[in-house]
């Protein structure tokens, strides 16, 4: 049967026909789809972990204990998750494991472009890289078998255009894979030093022989046709290649790393002209060069952003390059913090007393743009925390009364908590907010370990955020509701100023998760003087007209921010 | 070959457009390709999705690009101008009728174009439709995504029924009636 599936769900697909048995992730796009459709399947045990490293450490443990297992993240996390994996190459598997890793080139949703295949040769992990919903299927049930048939975990990198992409998909049965036996191997699963010397030949010793394999693994393939040109590819640039250039010859490398010498020598040689086609880095086209085949490539497509096919088609057939699609004079529409978003509040109070905001990765960092312009840092998941440490600690108390760090309830648990410790074990005087949502929110709406719900939307066990404070020493911690300005302003002057470190939590559920939105307000013309106080929040909902402001009833959730701002008692429930 | 592009603003519901399209293509025996857009742009900003579907050569890449769409299904009048560039020199534009305001407008950083619609009937053929107005009469502003469906059916290869068994494919039975209805509003918007 086939089916119409995104890669990410291809993904989840191919991992229930290989026989996985344990699946852990954090979310993150474009890999999010990957673990909520696993979780489909109730042959596979799957979970939302607080992060990627205890992903990547849970596969572990499974696969060492027999079971294949699945670990999903997006490039970032892969960084978060590189203390096990680095030295999980060493110690091998028992049964397979494979961690998906979704690249974002172009940065649709994400903070930076790097390429997953460059910390998996750091690692000395193999990986694949596919490029359609079919290959994400077919070509994960073969990392398993590289998984192994080497005694490796395997890289499987995806890109935005694959994973959220859906593309035709040939269904299969689920094959059943017993347990494989468990048996203690210190030399093997206990990374001291003396042991990891025998390991670390070994991953030399394996890396070479699966070289040489790759020469005739069959998912490295040449398409053979015009041979003035050739070209080198894989993942979603093969697509854009073969639409550019179709007569081409091609070597598609589906698996990335390591490279297949003498077939990419056998290709240069039987071409004229030698192309390197690769999204992101020139991970293929160093290599080549450095094997002393003449090629070129990122010269002519560069390191920016996605490929595409007419980008490529200008380099070789002197097509017209396509303009950029923001045509000057159309207002551009960024994302916005939703109608009824608790953060809104909370960013209009640390505005209106001229915080320095040490934020985090979330929708909360869209604070950062107008009108309400409240952040000064985000930089990776948990930054805030620490950077706000290290600016009291450069600065001084001074300094500390006057900076806040901002992070979500999802965020704090994922790599906030060692933040907060530090705070309280090197003396901090600071100022920790947690805007508490009850969700991962940017990546569509995740359980997470402080709502009290797992990936099923089971009922489970709840961090409790009050209790952990205490647990770590921290005097000072405050619950207040952001929709109450007032109350959240005095909150947060009080504990800004305060001389001790304390935990300010902002709750309120994520206006997505609530299911009955409030009665939409409305604005009474006759009271409103258009004074522009309600526009300062930046609510979607709210817009200026010739006489004041109007209120769309069918984006308006009734939060009533506008109405606290109000001086006039203009904006009212509608009746 | 049929390239469409669905551009709106996210929470719009344009990926529910493109899988009904998705569903179809597939359903009639054609190769198709949809690019979806997950993450930061959802909470309210530019969304683009991509369909293309084919019975005779083969798709590699799942994007659409400029110059190339047949069709362009706007859900907002913005977007539609803004997406004017993918659109080949024949190709269609239906466009929902829907302002929504970007923020930049809204904090006064720039203007709403007023011109914005007759901009897109000057540069493309155009179809204009009040979707959110006709989906309200069938039950849901919601739909007006499938009432958009609905217009653009008129512009492929495919019966009224093929579309009705797509959207029964791709919604909750409790939403099929509204949705089916949403369509052939739509389908018989003149």
């Amino acid at each position: 049967m086939k089916k119409l599936l995104l890669g990410n769900e291809a993904i989840a697909r191919g991992a229930y026909e290989a026989g996985v048995r344990v699946s852990s992730a954090y979310p993150g796009t474009p890999s999010t789809e990957i673990n909520e459709n696993v979780a489909t399947y109730p042959e596979i045990y799957s979970e939302w972990a607080p992060n990627e490293k205890v992903a990547v450490e849970v596969a572990l443990g499974a696969a060492v204990s027999g079971a294949r297992s699945l670990a999903c993240m997006k490039h970032v996390g892969l960084n978060v998750a590189a203390d096990p994996f680095f030295t999980a190459t060493y110690t091998g598997v028992n049964a397979g494991m494979v961690v998906v890793v979704a690249d974002d080139p172009g940065m649709h949703s994400s903070q930076n472009e790097q390429d997953t295949r460059m910390l998996a040769r750091a690692s000395h992990a193999p990986v694949l890289d596919p490029s359609s919903s079919q290959e994400c299927k077919d070509f994960l049930k073969i990392a398993y078998e590289i998984s192994e048939k080497y005694d490796t975990p395997v890289i499987f990198r995806v890109t935005t255009r694959i994973a959220h992409a859906r593309t035709l998909v040939e269904l299969e049965d689920r094959v059943e894979l017993p347990l494989r036996e468990y048996n203690r191997d210190i030399k093997k699963y206990v990374s001291m030093p003396a042991n990891m010397i025998g390991r670390h030949l070994y991953v030399e010793e394996r890396e070479r022989r699966l070289a040489e394999d790759a020469n005739t693994l069959p998912i490295n393939k040449i398409e053979w046709a015009d041979r003035k040109v050739g070209v080198i590819t894989s993942g979603a640039a093969y697509n854009y290649v073969k639409e550019a250039m179709p007569n081409a010859s091609v070597l598609k490398l589906g698996l990335a790393y390591p490279m297949p010498r003498k077939l990419i020598e056998e290709f240069a040689k039987g071409v004229e002209k030698l192309y390197v086609i690769e999204d992101m880095e020139p991970f293929y086209e160093d290599t080549i060069k450095a094997w002393g085949i003449e090629c070129s490539g990122k010269d002519l497509t560069g390191v920016q952003g996605e490929l595409f096919a007419r980008k490529i088609a200008a380099k070789f057939d002197g097509a017209e390059e396509a303009g950029p699609m923001n045509t000057p004079g159309i207002p551009a529409r960024p994302p916005v913090l939703c109608p009824g978003c608790p953060h809104r509040g909370l960013y209009h109070v640390l505005g209106k007393l001229k915080l320095t905001v040490c934020s985090d990765i979330g929708c909360y960092t869209l604070g950062a743009l107008p009108p309400l312009s409240g952040v000064d840092t985000c930089v990776c998941m948990g930054a805030s925390i620490g950077m706000a440490h290290g600016m009291e600690k450069a600065r001084g108390h001074a300094q500390a009364k006057k900076t806040v760090a901002v992070l979500g309830d999802s965020t704090f648990c994922h790599s906030g908590l060692t933040g907060l410790l530090n705070m309280a074990y090197n003396r901090s005087v600071g100022t920790v907010i947690v805007a508490d949502n009850s969700i991962t929110g940017m990546t569509g709406h995740q359980n997470n370990p402080a709502n009290g719900y797992d990936i099923h939307g089971e009922p489970t066990t709840a961090l409790n955020l009050e209790k952990l404070c205490e647990a770590m020493g921290i005097q000072h911690v405050r619950i207040v509701d952001p929709f109450d300005l007032k109350e959240l302003e005095k909150v947060v002057r009080e504990e800004t100023e305060r001389e001790e470190l304390s935990v300010i939590i902002s709750r309120r559920p994520c206006a997505l998760i609530v299911k009955q939105p409030g009665v939409s307000f409305v604005c009474d013309s006759e009271k409103c003087r258009n004074c522009g106080m309600c526009m300062k929040i930046g609510c979607p909902a709210i817009r200026k007209t010739e006489t004041g402001v109007a209120v769309d009833p069918t984006q308006c959730v009734g939060c009533g921010l506008c109405a606290q701002l109000c001086h006039f008692g203009a904006l009212n429930p509608e009746a | 070959m049929f390239n469409i592009v669905i551009v709106g603003v996210g929470g719009q519901g344009t990926l529910l457009a493109s899988k009904i399209l998705g569903q179809l293509a597939m359903n009639n025996g054609y190769d198709v390709r949809v690019s979806e857009v997950h993450g930061m742009s959802q909470r309210g900003g530019s969304v683009v999705t991509y369909v293309r579907m084919s019975n005779d050569a083969p798709l590699y890449s799942s994007i659409v690009e400029q110059g190339q769409a047949d069709i362009v299904l706007a859900f907002e009048n913005l977007e539609a101008l803004r997406a004017l560039p993918y659109l080949k020199p024949d190709g269609t534009m239906v466009v929902n009728t829907q302002q929504i305001l970007p923020m930049p407008v809204i904090t006064g950083a720039t203007k709403y174009p007023v011109d914005c619609l007759e901009r897109v009937e000057a540069a493309a053929k155009t179809i204009k439709i009040n979707a959110v107005e006709i989906a309200h009469e069938c039950g849901t502003y919601r739909a007006a995504n499938v009432v958009l469906m609905g217009v653009c059916a008129k512009m492929l290869p495919f019966s009224a029924d093929e579309w009705h068994k797509a959207i029964e494919q791709c919604v909750k039975p409790k939403f099929l009636e509204v949705n089916i209805n949403a369509f052939d509003r739509g389908y018989n918007f003149k």
